[in-house]
């Protein structure tokens, strides 16, 4: 494919040519992979790091003297230095391995936040989240008698930062929100809604689940108490997950779940457990989808970050001026700034029907609700079509969802 | 394009775009949601009954072009029916949206529904043909809702 619609600061093609499965045909046609913000696709450097790890290097961490199982000690120990380092975090024991953003977030609302609540006590979301950022903090509030309050978003899919700041009050125990909607591609004022919300005393969560694949995220600088994301969304593994969080609060808290590793000394009728970041590792971990993520932070870093930004901005724009071109086409979030996500209606098309058209043209994108009930009910919609960009895409592939897109309007009309 | 053209039938599209019996039916007897957790989409199916036969059958509800085709396919093909023979005509065509072998289809027997079919291509689809049935099921049986 040539690029030359599109100015890019880096060689698509060859970037293509790292991710295997970009080579792939669906019903007769060309891949084209609109659907990143569900999972992205790996490149050959995060499948290797993972198979390399399995034909060479498998053992136990933390385990045994042999020479495997120190090796492999080193390289995840190595791993979470690595993550740490990508994400900004002061110390490499604040980075917690889990199996992605929605353990992470379950573990903080159950060891951080259960034992401070109180009956009439509020945590507060905004109503463009995802379903992990609500319902774990709903588990933990309605055994302890509290409330999950949202605070509101505009029309724009923008959130009101007044709404949000007499939202907070003396009830307020806990924060959080996304640095990006799924949905919407709303780049929050996470610097704003951390700064109100500290000025309070109240602790933060921000789920960045949706921001760490689009560009250099320092949790150290955002002041979050918590940051939580995904590594399949990050061209990495699916079954690994981040959990930082600043060590003095990590270390207050309780086990998450108990077994092998955490402990300290095991006797039948009480333990002690380690501190940070062992505490809540219980059990062998996901090893090589360790190493495959920060195999991950490798590659984007060497592929560099304002490239990246500059080619999804750049499809991006591809898409939304050829979506604000159609007739019958409605645009959910904001115009921009927002990440390389577009959520849209399409008059009279319901968008499964949209689903299963572009799929036929090899187009994959995604239907539904997208894991944001409260969203869709502010949006008035039961569903919506989300097309999801990443570097690899190419204006080409905007072309191809487009043609595609006016074909299914054709259909129905 | 060929799979695509039997799912989406012109009987399909006519249905969808001018379902029969869509709207709440009042007063009836018993109704259930069917709710597709997975989509978000909910069809609302409302049954009015004379003595033990299904007399008017209605939908209300948000759904992709085959959900309410196929409601709106439903509200037609199970008036005049007791409730035992709605249930077997529930489970008729479930199964042959699910079951393995090709069915054989009969224009005679199976009328509009023959051209539901075009969704066994579909694996992603099949609970969208199949959600109106199932919330007229758990209607009948006073269950007043199906999740798929």
């Amino acid at each position: 494919m040539h690029t030359t619609s599109i100015p890019t600061a880096f060689d698509v093609t060859a970037v293509r040519s790292d991710f295997p499965i970009l080579d792939r045909e669906v019903h007769g046609k060309p891949l084209v992979y609109l659907d990143n913000a569900a999972t992205a696709q790996k490149p050959q450097a995060v499948i290797d790091a993972v198979s390399h790890f399995y034909a060479h290097e498998n053992a136990n961490i933390h385990r045994g003297v042999h020479t495997l199982s120190v090796e492999a000690t080193q390289r995840y120990d190595a791993a979470r230095a690595r993550i740490a380092q990508a994400i900004g975090a002061p110390e490499a024991r604040e980075v917690i391995f889990v199996r992605g953003a929605t353990e992470a977030i379950n573990l903080v609302a159950q060891c951080f936040l259960k034992d401070q609540l109180a009956p009439g006590d509020e945590i507060l979301v905004t109503q463009m989240e995802h379903h992990a950022n609500i319902v774990p903090w709903q588990l933990v509030a309605r055994e302890k008698g509290a409330t999950v309050r949202a605070a509101p978003i505009s029309d724009a899919g923008e959130i009101d930062l007044a709404a949000y700041e007499s939202a907070l009050n003396k009830r307020t125990r806990m924060v959080a929100f996304g640095h990006i909607s799924n949905v919407l591609g709303t780049i929050n004022p996470v610097a704003e809604m951390v700064r109100l919300a500290k000025a309070r005393g109240i602790p933060i969560l921000i789920d960045g689940a949706q921001a760490v694949p689009h560009g250099p995220v320092n949790v150290a600088a955002l002041e979050c108490d918590f940051y939580t994301f995904s590594g399949h969304k990050v061209f990495g593994p699916d079954g690994i997950g981040v959990l930082y969080g600043k060590a003095d609060l990590l270390n207050a808290m309780p086990p998450y779940q108990g077994g092998g590793d955490m402990i300290e000394r095991v006797r039948i009728d009480e333990s002690t457990y380690r501190s940070i970041p062992e505490r809540f590792e219980a059990g062998t971990p996901n090893i090589s989808a360790a190493l495959g993520l920060a195999a991950a932070f490798d590659y984007l870093e060497s592929v560099g970050w304002e490239a990246i930004h500059t080619q999804e901005q750049a499809v991006l724009q591809a898409a939304m001026s050829g979506l604000h071109d159609m007739k019958g086409v409605t645009v959910y979030g904001p115009q921009a700034p927002r990440a390389a996500v577009v959520s849209f209606a399409l008059q009279g098309v319901h968008p499964h029907d949209i689903g299963t058209f572009l799929d036929q043209d090899g187009v994959a994108i995604r239907v539904g609700h997208h894991c944001a009930q409260p969203l869709m009910d502010r949006l008035g919609v039961p569903a919506t079509t989300r097309a999801s960009f990443a570097f690899y895409n190419t204006a080409e592939e905007v072309e191809v969802f487009l043609r595609s897109l006016k074909k299914v309007q054709g259909f129905f009309s | 394009m060929d799979d695509l053209n039997d799912l989406y039938q012109d009987i399909i599209l006519s249905h969808n775009k001018r379902p029969k019996n869509e709207g709440i039916l009042e007063p009836c007897d018993c109704q259930a949601e069917g709710y597709n957790p997975l989509c978000g989409d909910r069809i609302t199916v409302y049954v009015r009954q004379n003595e033990s036969l299904l007399e008017k059958v209605q939908f209300l509800g948000e759904g992709c072009a085959i959900s309410r085709a196929s409601a709106s396919m439903m509200t037609s093909q199970v008036v005049g029916l007791d409730q035992e023979a709605a249930e077997a005509k529930i489970a008729e065509v479930v199964a042959l949206l699910l079951q393995e072998e090709e069915p054989e289809v009969d224009l005679a027997v199976h009328g509009d529904l023959a051209a539901l079919l075009g969704v066994r291509k579909f694996p992603a689809r099949i609970k969208c043909a199949t959600l109106a049935w199932h919330a007229l099921g758990a209607a009948l049986r006073g269950e007043g809702k199906h999740e798929a």
